[in-house]
């Protein structure tokens, strides 16, 4: 015992402020004493008639769950005090229940009583402690229970308890989703709701269970943008976000003409050519160009309901939660016309002083926002100057910034920023300015020379990564001009001897390959001591040194024929297959033998061609098509739970939707009386001239496309017919809303074809097809088939290749029932049949289109041709060239790519 | 939203977890371990991580990291906000952020955590409400407790969050009714080798501490409320007022709080207090280096600069420093390489001056880059942007209360490059 009271002392001396749960009683030290006894013990303390004994009880076991230790085993004696007096120990078996309810799902029912009667005491808090408690109690038994719960606390007198419904809405849908349509009912019911406690709470609900109902919102827009002000800061973030999305579907674009602007002239010329008479030069240019195009437009008039969305948050840009300040900019940034966005910048310059996280943030969002809206944040070009203490991802993306906002006029006070960074400690931040000099120094072409001198001089610089770094961003920039700068050639091929970091040895290397006939003597030399120490080097650097080899033999065999054989010797017995690959591959081509095939003859072309010189841009480019201040904006991939921001619509639907009925008539708001004068004619007419500006706007109908044309003829028709009342086009119109979310929501579920679809209309075959003969005429007594390849993808099956037929009927009588039979395929091959032609009258000409999935393979499908009177016999043979599927490459991978 | 907190200590060891929904085992904070790693310092810890199933979303305070799990889209800043809020709550409670603290009020923690959110959306975060609900320790009422059995918790439930003005309790009485504000400024600055000023900025803030019985509304207006424009409120202070006369009207919250914070950008704008006269040397030859900085007053309103200090973080290669110092002591560390001169006031008549030798590494080659010199300092009685309080109003109460505003000016990232 001696030794275990021992044991005893020692554990409650150290460890006295660590663990108080085995520190103060004897019992339940020591390490002989086992879990469950110690737990006894608390038992014990649980089933007393003090309070203060079950308080002390139940603050262990709190502090236990606090460091994640298992508490598990004391349910039943905790749930018993359930109905304690004493709050403190209520409230701690409330945190005790919710945490263990999920594992001990039978004995947490015994709690629910309880939570029952509570519910309905007079005191509202209690009713809504006793709703939050139920509704974070994870069992399945009890979703009735909380269903009818959360129905009646939906329509409590207090609004606290209305928020603590919304609350609980999202936690019955995560656990039983198949309660979301009473749970839609409900949110709808509480969205109406006046007060601006359950604001924010309902909104997060709606955007939990059913951010895809945005018809929901339209009565309540207005109400919601009056209210915003008044709600707490974490419900404006939610509703700020949400109006976002809400306000990109039924509004048009402020900027339509200027996003007109930016598809013409996206080229190189308006990456500097920023100043705002520049840019109304162009725009004037433009509008003579399309005058025609410009003449059926309307002109653009906001919606006032636009307006009263943007007014009403533009004050909270002074609120004190950077949370609130980013949404409200990303709202800025995705809705406000050109000229207004530039309020946010002061703003979000404003973060720039707050905890380093939330720096890091607001400057990754600076960063995309600054290459679309370059101007807004130039006054402030000297917040993003880097102080010494600042941390090195911070000062990254300072840098990042810094670079997206030089231009012709202040690239001089940049550049002197980034010689004094260049001398830092920071070494991955010197790396960093450097790629960020490169990158001035391509997209502004009065000052690359000086930047590639600066580059220069840093080669002789002590530190290797430094030199490392200029070598690879010289690399790029010689690319861009190579004829000029031999010397420069010359001066990184001796660097060779000295510089050891890979990725740098295979540019200078890759570089002397690429320009060995401005540095004639050099080249082969070099070769000569890469040849030496190939085995020792990195795998990057051996792949260059083939490369290099291959160029020298192409243009100076005399020279370096001995050397390249003997690289490619080495290279063919490297521990890298793909070392092995590329020496094997390049020898065949380089090297004339009997047996090289056609390939070899055009290999100076192929290793000579021209490269097209590396695009250096902004890692933030294009990332403004996630919505801003997201998490997948952040990550630039798209996060669980993310809502798309949706496009802007074409045409404007009918604004009339967010108009809420008022109680007496006299109230009528101005745009109802507009809308009545409107009745009287033709809704849709010639709106030019007196209309407002949503029916300005919504005339554009004609040139919508896809369901939206659709929606909007239909709109017209039914405002056409003058005697319809208001009411029954409104109903109409929420009807075709519905339709409209069911057809997205097919379209979810059909995600594969959609995506395919989008294929279709991207890719289309760049070259003539070739076609290929399956039924000779002569042999199909009359009958001819050929086919091709249509390269296109085939809808029904991803992994099948179209194959398109066609059949002619050169026979003077009719053919019937074409279809296939018998069909005959090596394992893992699929075909899917054309349907079945039945009448090819003679003379005439009919297509189909089949899939097959050839399984990567080359094999022959075989199967049988049959008319009604015929069978043929016929197999189709894919050429290597076909097995292919069509990829979407944005614009920029494709540069990229092209790059290497 | 966020799902889950885990409370992390410098030496990696999780000392508290509080999950708002379903379990998350803590293994997953193993992503969270792997990224510290790499980045050596804590700062430079994304605050952001991507793991197979979860984001993990973190800010560093006081040494302790606050990581929360995310299962969803949430605006980032949104949780790193919310975590900042929590430390905030924590050093209002207990004066201080740290891991002994924490871990010796757990229960409270617990609590608190409990209260903030609820299924991982934010509940109650003003600091007035969550005290009417939980209590915070103090010594007198912990003696209390242990001799009545009384508790933490409020007897009543809270009204706070029932009314519309939901940072104010109701029913407040002091006997002594006061207000104070402190406006703090803080310049931001980066002056270049020669001594022109690159960037500057003045960071204010302030401050109150209202001890007002009954719901008192306040006017505060400024006698140069033009300077300011680029702030932001607590949410007490009405927008509209701001917008139309620019005053600050406002229902203040019980105790302390800060109003309101500004941002002035404009350089021509911001005075620079003081001048640095400075070279630092390395030379090549006997392996040593020289240094000589002298610091004298430039524009300081006719007040006096006190607590003085200059920071260097030398460059690795700097073994020792052989100085004198004028005025003041110096400290020199060698394992973090800082280089502390702390001078006390400014004496204009008597500039202080640092000089001396730098003993370096043996057969390194020398440090290219030079290092800068950060600048505290500390100006009573002003407020450098020349922002003055006019009057101070009090509508809604009748008792006359004592009024007070106080000026400070403080260097904040005040940078001279070398």
């Amino acid at each position: 015992m001696s030794a275990s009271s021992a044991f005893n002392d020692e554990k409650g001396g150290s460890s006295s402020v660590g663990e108080p749960e085995y520190g103060h009683d004897p019992a339940s030290g020591g390490i002989f004493s086992s879990d469950y006894k110690r737990h006894d013990d608390l038992k014990e303390m649980l089933d007393s008639n003090k309070d203060s004994l079950k308080l002390e009880a139940m603050k262990r076991i709190v502090a236990m769950i606090a460091r994640g230790k298992n508490a598990s085993d004391l349910f039943p004696a905790v749930v018993k005090n359930v109905a304690c007096k004493n709050i403190e120990v209520k409230k701690l078996v409330y945190v005790y229940l919710v945490r263990y309810a999920e594992e001990q799902q039978d004995l947490a029912l015994l709690s629910i009583s309880t939570f029952q009667r509570g519910l309905k005491d007079p005191n509202q808090l209690i009713r809504a402690s006793a709703l939050r408690v139920l509704s974070s109690i994870r069992v399945t038994i009890i979703v009735p229970i909380m269903m009818l719960a959360i129905k009646e606390a939906a329509s409590d007198m207090s609004p606290y308890v209305r928020k603590t419904a919304a609350h609980a809405i999202p936690k019955l849908y995560s656990l039983d989703p198949e309660q979301k349509d009473q749970l839609i009912e409900v949110i709808e019911k509480l969205l109406a709701d006046k007060t601006t406690l359950v604001a924010g709470s309902v909104v997060m609900a709606f955007e939990e269970v059913c951010p895809e109902r945005i018809d929901l919102i339209h009565k309540n827009y207005r109400k919601l943008c009056n209210l915003l002000i008044d709600v707490e800061e974490w419900g404006q973030v939610v509703i700020i976000n949400m109006l976002t999305r809400y306000a990109r579907t039924q509004f048009l674009n402020p900027n339509i003409n200027e996003s007109l602007l930016e598809e013409g002239g996206s080229g190189d010329k308006t990456f500097y050519g920023s100043d705002e008479d520049e840019d109304e030069d162009e725009e004037e240019k433009e509008k003579k160009a399309e005058v025609a195009a410009m003449a059926k437009r309307k002109p653009y008039v906001m919606d006032p309901d636009h307006r009263l969305l943007l007014r009403n948050t533009k004050p909270l840009l002074q609120s004190r939660n950077a949370a609130v300040v980013m949404a409200v900019a990303q709202l800025y940034f995705h809705l406000a016309p050109k000229a207004e966005v530039g309020v946010i910048a002061k703003a979000l310059v404003r973060l720039l002083r707050s905890h380093s996280e939330v720096q890091y943030v607001v400057l990754q969002n600076v960063a995309t926002m600054s290459i679309k809206r370059r101007g807004m944040f130039e006054p402030y070009l000297k917040s993003f100057y880097i102080r010494s203490t600042d941390p090195t991802q911070i000062k990254v993306l300072k840098l990042e910034v810094l670079t997206n906002l030089a231009n012709e006029t202040n690239i001089s006070t940049i550049l002197r920023e980034f010689q004094t960074y260049i001398k830092s400690m920071d070494k991955d931040f010197v790396a960093a300015t450097i790629q960020a000099i490169g990158r001035c120094a391509t997209n502004i072409s009065e000052v690359r020379d000086t930047c590639l001198n600066g580059l220069v001089q840093l080669l002789s610089n002590r530190d290797e990564l430094v030199v490392a770094e200029s070598v690879v961003v010289i690399k790029k920039l010689l690319q861009m001009q190579p004829e000029k700068h031999s010397d420069i050639i010359k001066h990184m091929a001796k660097l060779t001897d000295n510089i050891q970091v890979p990725m740098a040895r295979a540019s200078i290397l890759w570089l002397i390959g690429e320009y060995c006939e401005h540095v004639p003597k050099i080249a082969p030399d070099v070769l000569r001591k890469m040849a030496k120490s190939f085995t020792n080097e990195e795998d990057i650097v051996k792949l260059q040194i083939i490369n290099l080899a291959a160029k020298l033999y192409l243009t100076n065999s005399k020279q370096t024929k001995l050397l390249t054989q003997y690289v490619l010797n080495l290279a063919k017995y490297d521990q890298n297959y793909d070392i092995r690959d590329r020496a094997r591959f390049i020898r065949q081509l380089i090297v004339p033998t009997e047996k090289s095939g056609a390939l070899s003859k055009y290999a100076k072309k192929l290793f000579l061609a021209l490269k097209p010189a590396p695009v250096l841009e902004s890692p933030f480019k294009d990332r403004d098509h996630f919505q801003l201040g997201s998490l997948s904006h952040l990550l630039n991939a798209k996060a669980g739970g993310y809502q798309e921001l949706p496009d802007w619509p074409e045409a404007a639907p009918d604004p009339s939707v967010r108009n809420v009925e008022v109680p007496e008539w006299t109230k009528c708001s101005s745009r109802e009386k507009r809308k009545e004068k409107k009745v009287e004619k033709p809704f849709y007419t010639d709106s030019e001239g007196e209309s407002g500006p949503t029916e300005s706007a919504d005339s554009e109908s004609d040139s919508a496309t896809g369901s939206e044309s659709s929606s909007g003829s239909e709109e017209s028709g039914s405002g056409s017919e003058s005697e319809e009342s208001k009411e029954a086009s409104e109903s109409e119109e929420e009807e075709e809303e519905e339709e409209e979310e069911e057809k997205k929501k097919k379209k979810k579920d059909l995600k594969k074809p959609v995506q395919e679809r989008v294929f279709l209309q991207t890719i289309a075959p760049s070259s003539t097809l070739k076609s290929y003969e399956l039924l000779h005429r002569i042999t199909g007594e009359g009958l001819s088939v050929e086919y091709c390849f249509s390269r296109q993808p085939f809808s029904p099956d991803a992994n099948m290749v179209a194959v398109q037929m066609q059949f002619t009927n050169n026979a003077s009588s009719d053919t019937k029932n074409l279809h296939i039979e018998d069909v005959k395929l090596q394992s893992g091959m699929r075909v899917k049949e054309f349907p079945e032609i039945e009448l090819l009258p003679a003379g005439e000409t009919a297509t189909a289109v089949m899939g097959i999935d050839f399984c990567d393979s080359t094999q022959a499908a075989n199967f049988q041709l049959c008319t009604h009177t015929r069978k043929f016999f016929v197999s189709i043979q894919p050429p290597v060239g076909e097995l292919m599927r069509p990829v979407f490459l944005t614009e920029n991978e494709f540069k990229k790519e092209q790059g290497h | 939203m966020i799902h889950s907190l885990f409370l992390i200590n410098h030496l990696g060891d999780i000392f508290l977890e509080k999950h708002w929904k379903s379990v998350i085992s803590r293994s997953v904070c193993d992503y969270f371990f792997e990224a510290r790693e790499k980045a050596v310092d804590p700062e430079n810890v994304p605050p952001v991580l991507q793991t197979p199933h979860h984001y993990l979303i973190s800010i560093y305070r006081g040494k302790l990291f606050f990581l929360s799990v995310i299962q969803t889209e949430v605006p980032p800043l949104f949780v790193i906000e919310f975590l900042h809020r929590v430390a905030d709550t924590f050093q209002d409670y207990f004066g201080e952020c740290s891991e002994s603290v924490i871990t010796d009020n757990l229960v409270i923690v617990y609590e608190l955590l409990e209260e903030m959110l609820d299924n991982g959306f934010p509940l109650a975060t003003e600091s007035n409400v969550l005290k009417e609900m939980i209590r915070p320790p103090n010594i007198l009422r912990s003696v209390v407790n242990t001799l009545t059995g009384g508790s933490n918790v409020g007897e009543t439930l809270p009204q706070g969050q029932l009314s519309n003005i939901p940072w104010r309790r109701a029913g407040v009485k002091y006997a002594n009714n006061e207000a104070y504000f402190d406006v703090t400024e803080e310049i931001d600055a980066i002056v270049d080798k020669s001594g022109t000023t690159v960037s500057a900025e003045i960071q204010g803030v302030i401050e109150a501490c209202v001890k007002l019985s009954g719901m008192p509304d306040l006017t505060m207006s400024f006698m140069n409320p033009r300077l300011l424009d680029d702030v932001s409120f607590h949410p007490c202070v009405r927008f509209r007022r701001w917008e139309s006369e620019r005053v600050l009207s406002f229902i203040p919250p019980d105790g302390n709080f800060t109003l309101m914070t500004y941002h002035i950008s404009s350089q021509n704008l911001v005075a620079i207090p003081v001048y640095v006269k400075q070279s630092i040397n390395f030379f090549e030859a006997g392996s040593c280096g020289r240094l000589d900085i002298t610091i004298g007053p430039k524009q300081t309103m006719g007040k006096t600069v006190e607590d003085l200090k200059v920071t260097i973080h030398m460059p690795k290669a700097v073994l020792n420093a052989n100085l004198t110092a004028t005025q003041g002591n110096y400290t020199y560390d060698c394992t973090t390489k800082m280089l502390v001169w702390d001078i006390g006031k400014l004496n204009p008549q008597k500039l202080p001056n640092l000089r001396g030798s730098l003993s370096m590494q043996t057969g390194v080659p020398n440090p290219e880059e030079n290092p800068s010199l950060n600048i505290d300092l500390k100006i009573q009685q002003l407020a450098i942007s020349g922002l003055k309080v006019s009057r101070l109003d009090m509508y809604g109460e009748k008792y006359k209360p004592f009024k007070g505003v106080k000026y400070v000016t403080k260097a904040g990232k005040f940078q001279v490059r070398t």
